[in-house]
């Protein structure tokens, strides 16, 4: 587990193999610097999400500064909304989900986060690639 | 509203759309991700594992709960859009509704899934049916339950020449228009499976 100085990044793919590879991406640029929690599929295995899983990366990536969610494609996003409407009221305003894409976006906000930046600051770093 | 009436409306809604995974499915292969049909048919099936339990609960919890599982098993944006709409019935419908009053509960849980959608009207999409069918159910008049399930058919084939402009189907921009959408079907399909259930009341 990381240090819970650091916002957390949690993945949420449609794959379970691009959520561990985009984790591992995070891993190299990062170390254990920040909480990280990949997840993808649907509760049988296969392409989609799963709210309860997502809400379980939350939970393990969870930082007292924070957790800055990456998603891909639209059930992914539509699902983390959701799981972030399930966890604690408290949390919930210390959770976003970056307009990003997801590897640059997870790579980009980790490495903003490792430097101990806020939340708002993480997120406006992944949400600068949509600008491009 | 007893409980083997609310068990029956869960076992017509399963069944319909089990029954019909593959054409959704199909349906979301020319759009989408080709997953509408097994995502719908898993959430429904884990419905029905607890269709005995939700049934003996009363009518705005029991709809919670089905919100609930669809939630959680569905796997795509489905997911969270059905079960908001069920949990959406569930907040705003009272044990035994009237008619009026359902009506007024289906225009609020229609709102909320705007609202997690993003989307509304003419965006081709689940909203498509789901609107007109709330429409036709709040003018009330004789015979909802037979005329209802037109009103959602004539919905879903008014999708076909729409251009998505939310969700996978998106996408595919023009290349979206001719087909139906696979939410606005499975809506068709569970309201044609409702009112099919208070026909034979």
């Amino acid at each position: 587990m990381g240090e819970q100085k650091n916002v957390g990044i949690v993945i949420v793919s449609h794959s379970a193999k691009v959520a561990e590879g985009a984790a591992d991406m995070v891993r190299q640029m990062v170390g254990d610097s920040v909480p990280l929690a990949a997840v993808g599929g649907n509760a049988d295995g296969g392409l989609g999400t799963d709210v309860g899983a997502i809400v379980g990366a939350i939970d393990k990536a969870w930082s007292e500064q924070g957790v800055a969610i990456l998603v891909d494609l639209g059930g992914a996003e539509t699902n983390s909304e959701m799981a972030v409407e399930m966890m604690p009221e408290e949390r919930r305003e210390r959770i976003v989900i970056c307009n990003a894409p997801l590897v640059e976006g997870a790579v980009m906000a980790a490495t903003e986060a490792s430097g101990g930046s806020s939340l708002d600051a993480v997120r406006a770093t992944a949400e600068e690639l949509m600008g491009g | 509203m007893d409980q083997d009436f609310k068990r029956r409306l869960i076992g017509a809604m399963a069944d319909a759309v089990i029954a019909h995974a593959e054409e959704l499915t199909a349906l979301d292969s020319a759009i989408g991700d080709g997953d509408h049909g097994l995502n719908m048919k898993r959430g429904f099936e884990a419905v029905l594992a607890e269709a005995d339990t939700i049934a003996a609960k009363p009518l705005p919890d029991a709809l919670k709960a089905i919100g609930m599982a669809l939630v959680m098993k569905v796997g795509g944006a489905s997911g969270p859009l059905y079960g908001t709409l069920a949990m959406g019935l569930g907040k705003a419908l009272p044990a035994e509704p009237t008619a009026a009053e359902a009506a007024m509960a289906l225009a609020r849980a229609i709102e909320d899934v705007k609202a997690r959608g993003k989307s509304d009207a003419g965006q081709k999409t689940m909203l498509d049916v789901l609107i007109p069918v709330q429409a036709a159910f709040a003018a009330n008049g004789d015979d909802l339950a037979t005329r209802l399930p037109a009103v959602a058919a004539q919905a879903a084939d008014a999708t076909v020449p729409m251009k998505a402009i939310r969700g996978r189907a998106s996408f595919l921009g023009e290349r979206s228009i001719g087909h139906m959408d696979p939410g606005a079907r499975s809506s068709s399909l569970l309201v044609q499976a409702i009112c099919s259930v208070f026909n034979e009341a």
